[in-house]
């Protein structure tokens, strides 16, 4: 490719400022702790046993769980964009995140119907995890079996709505016969978190994401193919129904396992591909899949940053500030350019 | 015999072609014969909605045929793999591409695919051949344009330059004409006459632009309510093939100058 240098000075540009993002996210917080301290912290030698801690089990799995997903989310968007050659789409099209909802909202805003005893057990969060994740992966189910019957992939993108509309209404139902007690704790829930992992939490949530990765990468040759459209990727040999399910996949243990760790994380996935694809003038996978994966983990780590209100004791939702930033960085890069690149 | 059968590129034998559903069947063409050898160009036409598409669009294999055999290269078309087909027969389609944020390079870099490893990286000889593929349809100085920059006439020569870069022995258009104006519609066919004749592929084109082809092309095939009928345009003229190819109130063919007229 004639432009692959300026494609590495950006690339070395972009994990020198993920670098200093993760050291920036990991010295600040609520308690100030000294820089030097802190890498002596990371180091295993700091002589204040509380620092230790806060940063150990708390600051630095944070600061990965944000890196795991802002470049999650962002590639799950990017596919789901290219494969619905639709610039809206974003990793939840497929009703991912609805389908966490409602098994959160089960779990959460159900509870009242299983007895006061039963619901303590039920609202812990590793029940909310398995919640989310089950109710993901039942719509995925759903999703693919319909898709391996519908040849048309914008048939899917209608039926992912659909299902999402679907969830909403059986929440909405739920939320009507609910206590405002359940109400707030679902609906802190829905600002997404990406503290309160544990180290094994965050294993777990790593290798999942590694398969997804994996699939994503597998399924590069085949983005770029789609770029002409579906008759022509099929002309070149393709064969859609199989990229098509790899792509879907990954979508969903990307956002499925996000979601179902940290929340449903808004605008990440419809954002980042969109700034990635502006800055780096670019539509090529082969550059834009690393290119998400930086920019992701880096937007990620800044908007947490910004949400722990350094110094201070609240923590504002992600979610808010997600947006918050997201959306003015978009809106200025189209204008400045005055061309959507897709 | 079998030297003359290995120039011999696309074959049907029998061919008949429509829709089917559980119910019924729509046949819009049977008993198609058509012979295409190596180095030729042959131009599809017919009446707006006599089934060109649909000939085309069973010769592609996007959809099936009701009855009888297609070979391409002597082999059937059913015997194809998805990847083999490929690197068999490329198209150009009517419909827009789907991002027009690639650049020219790029683009014609997709008609590689079919070679290249599973993440998609270029070879040398890939290389060359994209920028043969560039240099023949004399589109070398756009290569770094986006697609978005061009003209409908740079793009048609984009994407024909794609096909090419598929280095298949057939090449097939659905309409490569459409949206041009007089002079870019008259260049495409020339272009692809010299394609035909400089890379020894063998071209095949549907239009509309019915005076230009037979002044172009080795063989037509026309398409009537009736029967497809292929030959070389000279003998079409003197069959009076052309004078069946559309309602006679309002155009007539006039074989002197191997156009129509509209009738005073």
């Amino acid at each position: 490719m004639p432009n692959s240098k300026t494609y590495k000075i950006s690339f070395l540009v972009l994990i020198l400022i993920l670098i200093i993002c993760f050291f920036v996210n990991i010295s600040l917080g609520s308690v100030s702790i000294p820089l030097k301290s802190i890498f002596n912290s990371l180091l295993g030698s700091a002589n204040n046993e509380s620092w230790q801690y806060i940063i150990q089990d708390y600051r630095l799995p944070k600061a990965f769980t944000a890196i795991l997903v802002g470049s999650g989310l962002g590639i799950s968007g990017l596919l789901m964009q290219t494969l619905f050659r639709n610039p809206l789409a974003g990793p939840f099209v497929l009703g991912i995140s609805s389908g966490a909802s409602l098994g959160v909202a089960l779990v959460i805003l159900g509870s009242g119907f299983f007895g006061s005893a039963f619901a303590a057990l039920l609202i812990s969060k590793c029940s909310v995890v398995i919640a989310a994740s089950l109710g993901s992966f039942l719509v995925l189910l759903a999703v693919l079996i319909v898709s391996s019957k519908v040849r048309d992939t914008m048939a899917i993108l209608i039926i992912g709505l659909m299902f999402g509309s679907i969830t909403a209404a059986v929440v909405s139902v739920l939320s009507y016969f609910s206590s405002a007690e359940q109400l707030q704790q679902y609906i802190f829930w829905g600002f997404g978190s990406l503290g309160n992992l544990s180290w094994n939490e965050l294993f777990i949530f790593f290798v999942i994401y590694c398969f997804g990765i994996i699939l994503s990468i597998a399924s590069i040759k085949g983005l770029n193919t789609l770029l002409l459209g579906e008759n022509y990727a099929k002309s070149l040999g393709l064969n859609i129904k199989q990229s098509r399910l790899i792509i879907i996949i990954a979508t969903s243990l990307l956002a499925g396992t996000i979601t179902a760790f940290a929340g449903p994380i808004a605008f990440i996935g419809l954002a980042i591909p969109h700034m990635t694809r502006q800055i780096f003038n670019t539509s090529n996978h082969k550059i834009l899949l690393p290119a998400v994966f930086l920019f992701g983990a880096i937007i990620m780590l800044i908007c947490d940053s910004i949400a722990q209100l350094p110094t201070s004791d609240y923590t504002l939702p992600i979610n808010a500030i997600t947006s918050l930033i997201g959306a003015p960085v978009v809106v200025w890069l189209l204008v400045r350019k005055r061309k959507m690149m897709f | 015999m079998d030297n003359y059968n290995q120039h011999i590129v696309l074959k049907t034998n029998n061919l008949s072609i429509g829709y089917k559903t559980k119910k019924e069947e729509t046949v819009v063409a049977s008993n198609v014969n058509i012979e295409l050898h190596k180095g030729e160009l042959i131009g599809l036409v017919g009446a707006n909605g006599i089934g060109k598409s649909t000939l085309l669009r069973t010769l592609t294999n996007v959809q099936n045929a009701l009855s009888g055999q297609i070979f391409i290269n002597n082999k059937t078309l059913k015997d194809f793999n998805p990847e083999g087909l490929a690197k068999a027969l490329s198209l150009v389609l009517t419909e827009q591409i789907a991002s027009k944020n690639l650049s020219v390079f790029e683009l014609v870099a997709l008609g590689r695919q079919p070679y290249t490893n599973w993440v998609g990286n270029l070879s040398d000889e890939d290389i060359s051949i994209i920028n043969k593929a560039l240099k023949q349809t004399n589109i070398e100085s756009l290569k770094q344009k986006k697609c978005f920059e061009l003209s409908d006439g740079q793009l048609q020569k984009v994407m024909i330059a794609r096909a090419l870069a598929q280095d298949t022995d057939l090449i097939i258009l659905d309409e490569p004409t459409t949206h041009l104006d007089m002079y870019h519609k008259a260049y495409i066919l020339k272009l692809l006459q010299k394609l035909a004749k400089e890379t020894n592929k063998t071209i095949l084109f549907s239009s509309h632009e019915i005076d230009l082809a037979i002044q172009l092309c080795d063989k037509m095939i026309v398409m009537t309510n009736t029967n497809v009928v292929s030959d070389i345009p000279c003998d079409l003229i003197n069959k009076g093939t052309f004078d069946a190819l559309f309602p006679k109130d309002l155009i007539a063919f006039d074989k002197t100058t191997g156009s129509f007229r509209v009738r005073k």
